[in-house]
């Protein structure tokens, strides 16, 4: 990945800069994109869509037994009942970790994930070799990314597809029993969520 | 880049609202964005592009190592962007070719 070289436009026209301009303002001449829209979705991807709300269903869930068991049994009501909507979450399949069991998802074809729940994916979901190596030797994987099970622990790994996007409910950890929804909020990262890592308590 | 660097997220730009940013160059997002509206208003749907982008992440796979460019997950966007438009006769591959090479001439300078 080019790191510095981000602000100018190199001299290869088939660099990806260079066509998407091109592509943009011939889309515009043409009448079929709106450079105005374009923007307000750039915006609404990089502001208002995160894993704060995702975040906040898992810290719920640790809060609300019932809300838990509505959550795992049917995603997609308790995502209509909350008013979460957006791209990408057709169908959304919640996988809760508990002891002896860990949940971890990937996208082996290319980029699937709950876009509405965690915003986009950050770029090492989309890598290649998280997308094939997760799949093979998730344990390792995990190691390297800083997450050592327990070796009984089972791993079950989610591939998403353009049907199902998945979320990892995490374990809630000790020592939150205080807290309330806000402050469980702020504990819940994007990559528990995604099942590479265990929330902690501070 | 190691795979080790990818994993542990050292080269993701940096952390943001319990996450990271989005975006890692202005181009990536415009190429996004043109994408969604382009869904949005109907061109095409979300299930059409992914089929677009999945085909232009295996081409890269499959690439012999010498011919393989660095990975770039949005220049695979790009490349699914266009052949979509080119598939759906919404965009003339020559005239993107062209505009592409005029933008390419600009003097440095230049003001959008």
């Amino acid at each position: 990945m080019s790191q510095g070289d981000d602000h100018h436009h190199g001299s290869d026209p088939n660099s990806p800069e260079i066509r998407t301009e091109a592509l943009e303002d011939l889309l515009v001449e043409k009448g079929l994109i709106d450079r105005a829209r374009v923007d307000a979705l750039i915006e609404r991807f990089e502001h208002d869509l995160g894993p704060m709300i995702g975040a906040r269903l898992v810290a719920k869930s640790w809060l609300e037994p019932e809300f838990r068991e509505k959550l795992l049994d049917d995603a997609d009501q308790v995502l209509k009942d909350e008013q979460i909507q957006g791209a990408e979450i057709e169908h959304v399949e919640i996988k809760a970790n508990e002891p002896g069991v860990h949940n971890v998802v990937v996208c082996t074809l290319c980029s699937c994930y709950p876009w509405a729940l965690l915003g986009l994916p950050p770029s090492w979901y989309k890598s290649p070799e998280y997308r094939s190596r997760v799949v093979r030797e998730p344990r390792k994987v995990l190691e390297e990314m800083g997450m050592s099970l327990d070796p009984d622990t089972e791993i079950r790994v989610w591939d998403s597809s353009s049907e199902t996007r998945f979320l990892v409910l995490p374990e809630r950890p000790a020592g939150t029993e205080e807290l309330d929804l806000e402050a469980l909020t702020q504990l819940i990262t994007r990559d528990s969520m995604i099942g590479v890592a265990e929330v902690k308590a501070q | 880049m190691t795979g080790a660097e990818i994993l542990d997220g050292s080269v993701a730009a940096p952390p943001r609202d319990n996450g990271e940013l989005v975006f890692e160059a202005p181009w990536q997002s415009r190429a996004f964005g043109v994408v969604a509206d382009l869904v949005d208003s109907g061109a095409f749907s979300w299930n059409d592009f992914r089929q677009q982008l999945i085909e232009a992440i295996q081409t890269w796979e499959t690439m012999a190592s010498a011919d393989q460019p660095p990975w770039d997950y949005y220049t695979c966007w790009v490349v699914a962007l266009e052949q979509l438009l080119f598939n759906k006769v919404l965009l003339d591959p020559t005239e993107l070719d062209l505009r592409s090479n005029e933008y390419v001439e600009r003097p440095h300078g230049h003001d959008h």
